[in-house]
């Protein structure tokens, strides 16, 4: 067995035994610590297929941001999970069922799978003599240009949308009104009196 | 035995059934059930770029990029959801979120 054979092996293993583990799992918190696994084990593949630039695009997104984003979710909310998993195996035979149909019709569809000859045409072959990160460079920012920016406006979207879905305003917080500081002049903002020698006001 | 396409498929297949059978089994915990989704989404991200490496074609990572983007976004939407439907009612259990009033 090579190396490539060994560590493919041993990362889809891990992959698969933590993702079992991400839905079965007591505790959400070691769901998520699961999952953050099962996704630098996917890493692990990726770098394998040779993409380490989508590799490390997953550690960073999913792990750097997703996963944390999960950890945080999962802390912040005062939830009772055990209630939560109440009545699970009763879901188990039909879930069951389902996940093993499909997998059956998945490894059916695998099984008998090939290339038609000669139907397969490359869009866009990978360029010799330049890294992985380079090529993909090279073709995102040319030909796919519209859909990277499509791609930042999904994130916009998503951004926004975030932010106006959780941001709340509570009442009895003094705040900064710039519309109101901007729209002072010297007439309202001073009053001058006169002040009568040895007398304060 | 060289590792093939095939193996790969394999592997992807597995983890998008583990998905599907995450979000049966855990029908009440929405954050299991987004999870489940990421897993699934990771699934077909691996098909994408096993494809593209045994094809030598560019633009399968071009579109995992893509699907990358669409998840994290998808995750940030749907625990902002979460959050602002705990907020309102208490509780993230599926049961209970059965009307749409705002």
């Amino acid at each position: 067995m090579t190396i490539a054979a060994f560590f493919f092996y041993l990362f889809s293993a891990v992959a698969v035994a933590s993702a079992v583990m991400v839905i079965s799992s007591r505790n959400p918190v070691h769901s998520v610590l699961f999952l953050i696994l099962c996704f630098f084990n996917a890493a692990g593949l990726f770098i394998l297929l040779g993409a380490e630039f989508l590799a490390m695009i997953l550690v960073v997104v999913y792990v750097g941001a997703v996963a944390v984003l999960f950890l945080f979710v999962v802390m912040m909310l005062d939830v009772d999970f055990v209630e939560l998993r109440q009545g699970m195996l009763g879901y188990l035979p039909i879930g069951g069922t389902i996940g093993l149909v499909l997998l059956v019709e998945l490894a059916l569809a695998l099984g008998t799978w090939a290339f038609a000859p000669g139907g397969v045409s490359i869009a866009a072959p990978a360029a010799t003599g330049v890294s992985n990160t380079q090529s993909l460079g090279l073709l995102l920012y040319t030909q796919y240009i519209y859909y990277f920016q499509a791609a930042g406006l999904v994130l916009l979207v998503a951004m926004v949308g975030a932010i106006v879905l959780t941001l709340r305003h509570k009442v009895g917080v003094k705040r900064q009104n710039i519309a109101d500081q901007v729209a002072r002049s010297p007439a309202t903002a001073i009053e001058i009196r006169q002040v009568k020698p040895g007398q304060g006001i | 035995m060289a590792i093939g396409l095939s193996h790969y498929l394999t592997v992807a297949a597995i983890l998008f059934t583990i998905g599907i059978f995450g979000i049966f089994l855990n029908r009440k915990n929405v954050i299991v059930i987004l999870m489940s989704i990421e897993l699934m989404l990771l699934a077909v991200n691996i098909n994408l770029v096993a494809f593209s490496a045994f094809l030598g074609d560019l633009v399968g990572q071009i579109f995992a990029l893509l699907v990358l983007t669409v998840a994290a976004g998808e995750a940030a939407i749907g625990l902002a959801i979460l959050v602002t439907y705990f907020r309102n009612r208490g509780s993230i259990a599926v049961e209970d979120i059965n009307l749409m009033k705002g």
